[in-house]
């Protein structure tokens, strides 16, 4: 019985992918020639890698530095800095961009779209390696200045090499991220494979040309996916035993305290204090401009409504396969728990536009209604709460069931007054985690909601791209506010641990 | 109260057999402990009484019904036995008075004063009632466990190593409040563990497992004194063994010809022999011409008592435990003279067991 529901989660989440699958087979080595290999795709190509490149490269030498000074060095106020570097989080990428390109309209380039993205991302490599710095034993770095070595030599021959797996890891979740990323790109007018699949599909509905591009796009994540699942082995290996036994003293600044402040604070003034900055500006343009209050009501109204019922239906689909991973250990429960991470590692335009297709092609009476909406919001935010129903699993052993049936409880006794009361916490998180996704959730919520549904993340969508930067700018505020909490579960999660799986749907 | 018949019992897990056709009888209020090494299935007994696994074949019975085998197989809910598991086992989300009621019907969940009374019963303190598990000794929850595990009126509790996470001091003391709580709830009571102290100072008899079976059934005196084989006596206690010649009703060893005895159901024929002393029943004395002479190895101070290694001459070390304060030391010659009588066993085939190391 869990197992057919497993079974079924897995086949729901695998589903966009298997329909790009079937869908590439079905047209042939020709079609595909004709479809993938032209200029366009070479364009989008170069621009997608140059890009994720020049991402990965800024982001890693941003969060590493910005980790080796919060964590490791004398500068001042490092809790604040800790928690301002981790906060651009809470600001959705396409909010970001918005806030940018409103203010700078000469950002629409190679260098803007790479300003713009870094800024987002940057706090992904930042938290994984802050956790490693934390970890790593001091004596190490004590024993190697005993043997002579300069501080750079200690950081560039002792510490870089243990934050190798946690800097990797940071950089393949940005560089998945960029991949599925279409709102802050789109808003740019940089064209990469998630722009240029939507615009095939504005103009040409489910054409072909619109799905080839998605099988091209989800090739580049499962090459990354593979590198990532190849990685996520030897992480729990490098953590273990994490947690200095002694405080780290810090590296004395001395005369590079005051730069090393000023590049912190110029990080967090553009990451942070920019968008909002821009934020408050458009809110105040708007305000003057007079904005319609019911229509921010009733907009928030749907969009919790909609996360709401994606996070209840997520949570409940998260459960059996939670479940099995844990208490049937083996083949079969890891693969299904492996085929929900590898389809929602499919981006939200891909996932969408398989549902979309597949929606009107086999059940007809199912398009643009919300149950479509909510499968895709599940199929991208299962992870989000399988982790932590898992954990939960975990810390609930058998032996309770067993101890309240010697104590005459029956089955349905014992899962209302053991099971569930002990699952709740983690069932709680998982259904949060996957709510504040949905609530900045644009891609997917564009291509799926029926007409006439606009949730936060698609009014301020449509007011953007009018360039109606005051009306779209109250939008943006409530949807910053509403993720502002999870940031802050983020910044104080001692090992950084959900960081690699959760932030997704704050920035796609 | 009701008695516990096991038999036939046979239980295994993808083909590697645990248990081998048990046969066990514990009589109704009485307090019986399944003693054995690690791996011996005692636990899988344990499990499979208490209804949370299936035996292969055989039969449980409480009292006249059979509650497993034979066709049947009544859940564990309904078997009226109360566990005690390993750590206590208590629930995390409960107070100590919501894990003492859990099965207790509806109405009497939120009767404290039963609650109080069970925890008088563990020996705990009725202020106890709205703590967390988490704020317990480990001590106090096993007993909080025995309490919830009590409070249906169980007419069997089983307890699965419950101690064996306690460190010495507390183990003595939640030792001794669990004893005085189980006897004043009559309850029948089986007790898994693989310490020998704890079975022979606690239970009324023990039963020892070994390999899937049951090797023994006895009281605690006879099991220490009269041991079925060599290795349940070396596991119930430190042994002397010694090769010996059986003759003229005496058995001729390395330490003299000492009078001799056989346990019951054990045959040994005149000849070559196998005996067993334990080790306070070697005296030392100054070297004389009529007893058997050893050099002292080491010695052992634990305070009340001392344990001495001996070599003896020509042949392999044994080991004496001494009271007093007149302690050999390290390279004295002593002479050994020994009280009461040797238990003889057949030589074992085919290779002799190394003699005379303390194997408990």
């Amino acid at each position: 019985m869990t197992l057919a529901l497993a079974v079924a989660v897995a086949a729901l989440a695998l589903l966009p992918l298997g329909y790009i699958a079937w869908y590439t087979a079905d047209i042939g080595w020709s079609g595909i020639q004709e479809l993938v290999l032209r200029p366009r795709v070479a364009e989008l190509l170069w621009n997608t890698t140059r890009l994720v490149v020049g991402t990965v490269i800024c982001c890693a030498v941003l969060g590493v530095g910005a980790a080796w000074l919060v964590q490791r060095s004398s500068v001042p106020a490092r809790r604040v800095w800790h928690v301002l570097l981790v906060a651009p989080l809470a600001v959705p990428a396409f909010v970001n961009s918005y806030a940018w390109i409103s203010l700078l309209p000469g950002l629409d380039t190679y260098a803007g779209a790479l300003l713009v993205v870094t800024l987002s991302y940057f706090p992904f490599v930042y938290l994984p390696v802050a956790a490693t710095f934390r970890g790593l034993d001091p004596a190490l770095e004590e024993t190697a200045r005993g043997l002579g070595l300069s501080g750079w030599a200690v950081f560039r021959r002792v510490q870089l090499p243990q934050l190798r797996v946690a800097l990797l890891g940071g950089s393949l979740l940005v560089a998945l991220h960029l991949l599925a990323e279409f709102g802050a790109l789109q808003m740019l007018r940089y064209p990469t494979f998630t722009t240029a699949i939507y615009d095939q599909y504005r103009a040409t509905f489910n054409g072909p040309g619109a799905t080839m591009l998605a099988g091209v796009l989800v090739l580049l994540c499962l090459v990354l996916l593979l590198a990532e699942l190849r990685l996520r082995g030897r992480r729990g290996y490098a953590r273990t035993g994490a947690g200095a036994a002694r405080p780290v003293r810090p590296v004395r600044l001395g005369a590079f305290t005051v730069p090393a402040t000023a590049a912190l604070a110029a990080l967090v003034g553009l990451a942070l204090v920019v968008p909002l900055a821009s934020l408050a500006y458009w809110m105040a343009v708007g305000a003057s401009s007079g904005l319609a209050g019911t229509t921010l009501l009733t907009t928030t109204g749907t969009t919790l409504a909609l996360a709401s019922a994606a996070a209840a239906l997520t949570t409940a689909m998260a459960l059996p396969t939670g479940w099995l991973a844990v208490r049937a250990r083996g083949r079969i429960p890891t693969l299904l728990e492996r085929s929900t991470y590898l389809g929602s590692a499919v981006p939200g335009i891909v996932v969408a536009l398989a549902l979309v297709t597949l929606s009107v092609r086999a059940t007809p009476w199912l398009y643009q209604t919300v149950p479509v909406l909510l499968a895709a919001y599940a199929i991208l935010f299962l992870p989000r709460a399988i982790v932590p129903v898992r954990s939960a699993v975990e810390q609930l052993p058998p032996l309770y069931d067993d101890v309240a049936a010697s104590l005459g409880s029956s089955a349905p006794d014992r899962l209302r007054r053991i099971t569930l009361p002990l699952l709740a916490p983690g069932i709680g998180a998982g259904a949060a985690l996957v709510f504040l996704a949905v609530v900045t959730e644009l891609t997917a919520t564009l291509l799926l909601a029926p007409t006439g549904t606009t949730t936060l993340a698609t009014a301020f969508w449509s007011a953007s791209s009018a360039l109606e930067y005051g009306a779209a700018a109250p939008y943006a505020v409530v949807m910053v506010l509403l993720s502002a909490p999870a940031t802050v579960l983020l910044s104080r999660d001692p090992h950084g641990a959900i960081a690699t799986d959760a932030p997704r749907g704050l920035t796609t | 109260m009701s008695s516990l018949t096991v038999a036939g019992l046979t239980k295994a897990f993808t083909s590697t057999p645990v248990l081998s056709g048990v046969e066990l009888h514990v009589p109704g209020g009485s307090f019986t402990a399944l003693l054995g090494p690690s791996g011996c299935g005692k636990t899988t007994l344990l499990r499979l009484i208490a209804g949370f696994d299936d035996p292969d074949s055989g039969t449980i019975a409480l009292g006249d019904r059979i509650v497993a085998g034979a066709g049947r197989s009544v859940a564990a809910r309904s078997r009226g036995i109360g566990f005690v598991p390993q750590e206590g086992g208590l629930f995390p989300h409960l107070t100590v008075a919501g894990n003492i009621s859990f099965g207790l019907p509806r109405r009497q969940r939120n009767d404290g004063g039963r609650v109080r009374e069970l925890l008088a019963l563990v020996g705990l303190d009725a202020g106890l009632a709205d703590r967390s598990p988490h704020q317990l000794s480990g001590g106090q929850q096993q007993r909080v466990a025995l309490a919830r595990a009590l409070a249906p009126e169980p007419s069997l509790v089983l307890l699965d190593e419950p101690f064996s996470s306690l460190d010495a001091a507390l183990r003595e003391e939640t030792r001794a409040a669990v004893s005085r709580a189980l006897t004043a709830s009559g309850a029948t009571t089986v007790l898994v563990t693989h310490d020998q102290a704890e079975a022979l100072s606690m239970a009324d008899q023990v039963a020892v497992l070994r390999g899937g079976r049951l090797v023994q059934l006895t009281d605690p005196r006879t099991l220490y004194r009269r041991p079925g084989d060599l290795d349940v006596a070396a596991f119930v206690g430190e042994a002397v063994v010694l090769d010996a010649e059986l003759r003229d009703g005496l058995a001729h060893c390395l330490l003299g010809a000492l009078p001799y005895e056989q346990t019951a159901g054990v045959a040994v024929a005149e000849g070559p022999a196998r005996v067993l002393l334990r080790p306070e029943q070697l005296r030392l004395s100054v070297p004389g011409p009529a007893a058997a002479v050893a050099r002292v190895r080491s010695v052992d101070f634990y305070g009340h008592d001392s344990r001495v290694w001996l070599d003896l001459v020509g042949g392999p070390t044994v080991t004496a435990r001494l009271d007093g304060a007149d302690l050999p030391s390290a390279g004295d010659d002593v002479c050994i003279t020994v009280r009461g009588t040797a238990l003889a066993f057949p030589v074992p085939h085919p290779t002799p067991v190394a003699a005379g190391a303390p194997l408990g």
